[in-house]
Parts: structure tokens; sequence; C-alpha cells
């Protein structure tokens, strides 16, 4: 073994410790570093949640879409609309899968109307929904709501885990990292954990914090004053079937809204990640396969 | 070096003949794009021009699908891309590639600059190739912020009504001005749906006019050759290798990895370029707490922001491309490449630099500490225009250029067969 090769031994294994070194510093500095980069709002951490849809490869729970619709269906309709989800969509791969015969049934049991047809003779009528209709709110329209709601409007929900996020406030220095981060595990849940942290961001307000006529104090929203109720309550929490197995809790009741909302504002995500994979594949080997065309083209010539 | 006059083109059947002697677009091709002599040097910075005219063909064959689908209408815009994500068949694929794609049209474009400030890809004889480059520049930025307006969200809306209100400024050299190119703008007195027709109408138009503008691009870059690694030009047949199969080759490598970057973002973080205020639809009653335009206007932004005058802040943000035409004539340096420019390495190094720190700070809200350091940064990125670049050519000493591309090759490739054995032993 000549010296030359047993140094490139030595340095092959530095590189090796170097590696090890890099790694077990990232890892330790990870935690500190999510939870620097986890926003905040006035002050209150916002935490990052695990969801089964999260990373490029999380899917869907059916099962929790179903109690998250059910929850979405005892509380949330009572004020808000899911317009631009259909009673269908409720059926179909991707999303809560219910049987298309209950869904024929929710549909005739919706508790709003549909508004706006004439009928033959010309006259404005209102029907029961059927499956192609939209889930429709309490309200026909937003000056309705809001006279009902003493000036609030609550918002349509099909987008609302899409429309919300977590300002990050990482500093310069470290910025570039979190961005890697969350570019390289594909963090796309800032919507969920923000909503999640709303439903259980009901607290006392801390003393001296006076709260206005009306608004209840909540550590996620943006101001801490919120003209929306405790939608969940700690002590009644929406009871699950007794065969999903699931404890009925406030956290679960928001936990499962939380993904049935963000599955109404993203219902291709399962096909999405999966054809993801597949075309990710398919480049990658055609890459591999260009590549070492490109080698033997270019092995002719001194380049 | 002009790679017009020569082809070895041989049309083989009849009707290759006869349409040789008619209409030589085969032939023109062939010179073009088979013989064309390409340095054999190159290195993969080399194939983001590929990458770049892929872009945008892609972002034309997605536009034309969603255009078929979308409703420029203030009343129907926001409802129709929802249809388009949730209804159309593969809408979701089809709006995304498009979404993130205008993101990757970007990162290859600015890529692509840089690659060109690095090597002096500028410098005589390119300044034409350079200059129609800014200009595509320019119409690439219309066209996205355009586009970016066409999903008619809250983001949108607001992001329109700041940047078309940035012409108001014009008030304060001719009164009255201004704000008629504003109205002129808007079709009104305010952004309306009918701002929203027109600029769709604009943001169908423009690509095609990039297109226009490829072609004098690769035109003239064929004219003049490329430039290489060395800042040397294809001067003798062995300084070039034709351009297929070598040149395509590698640019196809190159356009399959970077298609692996762009397809992590459009499958796994299609929503991770843009704002969750834009899944909001347009309200023009309720401001956004925070407007940001999209990250490839950041560095500008932050710029327009960095000059207490709002006149004095348009002119910073469009000056600071526009001083780019002047590039080939602010360097005064005898060499090409940058990496024979021991002393310009490091400025150009701590331009890029600010240019990133100037795309952070641009997305934080103007804040004191915040504006100062997009103060700092922006001087620095018009100093390196206007005093570094003329004052480092004249005063910098370079290293020694390889007389030709072939001998820093053989030279490059000798030292590396002698360092070889060594190794062995």
């Amino acid at each position: 073994m000549g010296p030359m090769q047993r140094s490139m031994k030595r340095s092959w294994l530095n590189g090796r410790v170097v590696a090890i070194a890099v790694a077990g510093a990232m890892a330790a500095v990870l935690p500190f570093s999510a939870a620097n980069a986890a926003g905040d709002s006035a002050g209150h951490a916002i935490e990052r949640q695990e969801w089964s849809f999260g990373g490029f490869t999380g899917q869907y729970d059916q099962a929790q879409l179903q109690r998250g619709f059910q929850v979405y269906q005892q509380v949330c309709t009572a004020c808000h609309g899911l317009k631009r989800v259909r009673f269908r969509n409720l059926a179909e791969p991707g999303g809560p899968m219910f049987p298309e015969a209950a869904i024929k049934a929710l549909a005739a049991s919706w508790p709003y109307q549909i508004s706006g047809e004439l009928d033959d003779q010309g006259n404005p009528i209102d029907r029961l929904p059927g499956p192609a209709d939209q889930m429709v709110g309490p309200y026909k329209n937003d000056v309705q709501a809001r006279a009902a709601q003493g000036g609030a409007l609550p918002p349509d929900l099909s987008l609302i885990v899409k429309a919300r996020t977590i300002e990050t406030h990482a500093p310069w220095y470290s910025h570039w990292f979190h961005m890697l981060v969350d570019i390289v595990t594909g963090y796309q849940e800032a919507g969920a954990d923000y909503l999640y942290a709303l439903l259980v961001g009901y607290h006392e307000p801390p003393a001296g914090v006076t709260v206005g006529d009306g608004m209840y104090y909540n550590t996620a929203f943006h101001g801490n004053q919120l003209a929306m109720p405790p939608p969940l309550i700690k002590d009644a929490p929406v009871e699950y079937q007794p065969e999903a197995g699931v404890k009925a809790t406030l956290e679960q009741n928001a936990r499962d809204v939380t993904a049935f909302l963000a599955w109404a504002s993203d219902p291709t995500l399962d096909t999405r990640k999966r054809l993801g994979w597949q075309v990710m594949l398919y480049l990658l080997i055609t890459t591999v396969l260009l590549y070492l065309v490109k080698r033997k083209i270019w092995s002719r010539i001194e380049h | 070096m002009s790679g017009i006059s020569y082809s070895s083109y041989k049309p083989t059947t009849k009707v290759g003949k006869w349409m040789d002697e008619r209409l030589p677009v085969g032939r023109m091709f062939h010179a073009q794009f088979v013989d064309f002599p390409t340095p054999r040097n190159l290195n993969y910075w080399w194939t983001f021009g590929g990458i770049l005219s892929f872009c945008l063909m892609a972002q034309i064959v997605t536009g034309i699908v969603l255009a078929m689908h979308y409703q420029p209408s203030g009343e129907m815009a926001f409802d129709s891309v929802e249809r388009i994500r949730r209804d159309v068949n593969f809408g979701w694929l089809i709006r995304n590639l498009h979404a993130v794609g205008a993101s990757m049209f970007f990162i290859a474009a600015y890529v692509h600059i840089f690659r060109g400030l690095y090597y002096g890809s500028y410098k005589a004889p390119r300044e034409i190739l350079w200059i129609i480059g800014v200009i595509i520049f320019i119409v690439m930025m219309a066209t996205a912020f355009m586009g970016y307006s066409l999903p008619w969200g809250q983001m949108s809306f607001w992001g329109v009504t700041v940047i078309t209100n940035l012409f108001s400024s014009i008030d304060s050299i001719v009164p009255g001005l201004g704000t008629t190119v504003v109205e002129w703008l808007w079709g009104g007195y305010s952004v309306t749906g009918v701002t929203l027709n027109r600029f769709f109408s604009l943001h169908y138009l423009l690509p095609f006019v990039l297109a226009g503008l490829v072609v004098l691009h690769v035109w003239a870059l064929h004219v003049v050759g490329q430039n290489s690694p060395m800042g040397l030009d294809v001067k003798t047949p062995s300084d070039g290798v034709p351009f297929t199969p070598y040149a395509t080759s590698k640019d196809a490598v190159g356009m399959f990895a970077f298609l692996l970057f762009f397809c992590w973002f459009a499958f796994f973080l299609p929503d991770y370029l843009g704002h969750a205020d834009n899944y909001v639809e347009a309200n023009p009653l309720v401001t956004p707490p925070h407007i940001v335009p999209e990250w490839y206007f950041l560095p500008f932004y932050a710029i327009l922001r960095a000059i207490p005058s709002k006149l004095g802040g348009v002119i910073a943000m469009f000056g600071a491309i526009a001083i780019l035409v002047l590039v080939p004539w602010l360097d005064t340096s005898k060499v090409r490449s940058t990496k024979y420019r021991p002393l310009y390495r490091w400025f150009f190094w701590l331009f890029v630099f600010s240019c990133v720190a100037l795309g952070w700070l641009g997305s934080k809200p103007a804040e004191a500490e915040y504006v100062f350091w997009a103060r700092v940064f922006t001087f620095y990125y018009f100093a390196h225009f206007i005093v570094v670049m003329p004052l480092v050519g004249w005063f910098e000493k370079p290293l020694k250029v390889p007389g030709s591309i072939t001998e820093a090759v053989l030279a490059k490739n000798k030292g590396a067969a002698a360092a070889a054995p060594a190794a062995k032993s």
C-alpha cells in the first residue's frame, strides 16, 4: 500500500466522519430550527402537526375524512357553506368515499336549499339539492350572512386550508435552511397547521387584555380577537360512531375536521402525489440513460 | 464565426431534393442545429438556453389548454380556475404545470443571465445578442405579471393595484399624465374586471412576441457563435464540435435534470412558490395586511421601496433592469471570463449575494431595519455596474488566458493524465 493510497483511504474515512458529524449536528439542530421556523401570531407559536396527507408521500386517511365530514356537518354548517364541493365529490376516490346511496340521502336531507332557479312559469324557486349540487351554506348571499351574524362574515370553507398559512420569522442567516428543509420534505401543510391551531386556540384572555363585545380570545388568530365563537366544545365534543374506534375529544374533532377541509381545498392530492412519483421515476431513469448516452458520445473527443 | 454558410446537408429523397431547391428549410435547420460548431468545452450552465426554450413552449402549450377553460371576467375568473382544479380532467395538473412553470422559467432565466455575466457573454461581438436577451427578460416579466392577475385572487388584485399605481408617480413630472396613464391601463377609475380582461388579452399575446424575440436571440447567437467557459470563441475547426450529437445530447441531460426539479414542485409543492392569499377571491374592499409580488420580482420590489421618493423608487426599479443594456460597454476588461479575473470574481459573488439579499428583503415588510439593508444592497446593485465594472476592468491584472479552446482542453487533459499515474502508484 503506497502512501498515496493510504492517504486516500484516510481522506475517505475523514470524509465519512465529517458526513456523520454533519448529519449528527443537523439532527441536533433540526428540532430547534423547526421550533424557530414555526410561525407565530402575537407571540404564540403555531406548531406543525403530523398529518396523514403531509409531506411528499402523504395521502388522506379515508376514515379521518369521514369523521371530519361528520364534524363539519354537525358544527360548521350552522354558519359556513362549502360551495366548491359537490355532494357527489364525497363519494369520489381520494375523498371520504361515502357510498352513493348515502350521498343521495345526504343531499336530499341537507338543511339548506338551492335557490336562484326558475320554475316553468319563470318564478324563482328553492329546491332540495341533489348529488350534483353544491354544498351550500345557510345564507343566500354575503349581505344576508352579515345581517345574521352581527356584521361578521363566515367565509365559505371550500378553500380555507389553502387560503391560510403560517408566517415564518426565521432570521436571514437561517431562512434559506428552513426553506431547503421544507422543499426537501415537501411541506405544504401550513394551512392545516394554522386551522388546527385556531380551532384549539380559544382561551381565557390573559390578565390585562380586554376582549371586544361579541369577540373571542384566540391564540392563533391574528390580533387574537375573533368574531367566531368557539365551534368545538371541550366537554361536549362531536361523538363518533362507536365502530370508528376513535375517542371524541376537542383536539380529535379539530384534527379530523381540518383534514376534511384540507381535502375540500385540494381534492386531487392523492392522485397528484401518486402520479408525481411515477413521473419522478420516469424522469430519473431517462436522465440517467441520457447521461450515459451523452458520456458515450463525448468520449469520442477530448473535452 | 458564421455557421450559416456551411451545411453538410444532402437531401436523399426526391421530395427532399424538390423541397431543397424551392424552400431549403431542412438545409437551414441542418446547418443551425446539426453542423453548427459549438465549443467543445461547454459546461452544464450552457444547457439553460435550451431549457428556457422548453419553458416557453411548455407555458404556451399549458396556457392554451387553460385558456380553453378559463373565463377572463371579474365575476367568473376565480370560479373558473377552481373549476379547472376540481372538475376539468387533469386540470389540476395543467394548472400546476403552468403556475409552477412560470417560476421555473424565471429560475432558468436567472441562471442563464448570471451565466452570461460570469463568463462575459455580453462582450463584443455579442452586444446585440445580450440586448435582445434583456428585452426578452422585460417582456417575460410583463407576461408573468399579467398572468399572475388572472386567477383574480386577493394577491392578484392587490398586486395589480400596487404595481399599476406606480405609474401615477409620473404626475410629479407632468401633472395629470400619470393619472391618465393609470386610468388607461385600468380601463376605468379603478382595477376591475375590465383590467383583468385586457391583461388576459395581453397575456395571451406576449408569449408569441417572446417566441419571435427568441428566434432573433438564437439567430444573433448563431451569427457570432457561442462563448465558452474560458471566454474564447471557436476559431479553428478543432475548437468546436457539431451541435448534434454533442450539444444536443448534453442539453437533453440538462433538460431532464431540470424537469426533475420542475416536477418536484409541480407535484409535491405546487403552492410553495405562490401565496395563500391568492386562494381568497379578489375583494376591492379588503386590503391584505402584506402585499408581496411573486418571488421573481422581489429584488426589484426591494429596490422600489428602498428609495424614499415614489418617483425615484419607480425610476430605480426600472433602471435596475434597463442598466443591463449598458453592461457590454460598462465592463472595460479585455478578458471575458471571470475565471481569469481574480479581483472581479469577488465583486461578482458580492453582486449575486446582493441580488439574493434584495430578494429576501423584498419579502419583508418595509420596516426600518429592512429598509436600511435594502438601501445598502440597492446601492451596491447599481455601484456594481456603474463603478465596479468600469474600474476593476481598468485596474485588474487578469490571469493568463489560454490561446485557444483546443489548447486549453488539451492542457487540462494532459495535466489530468500526468496526475493520474501518481494517484495509482
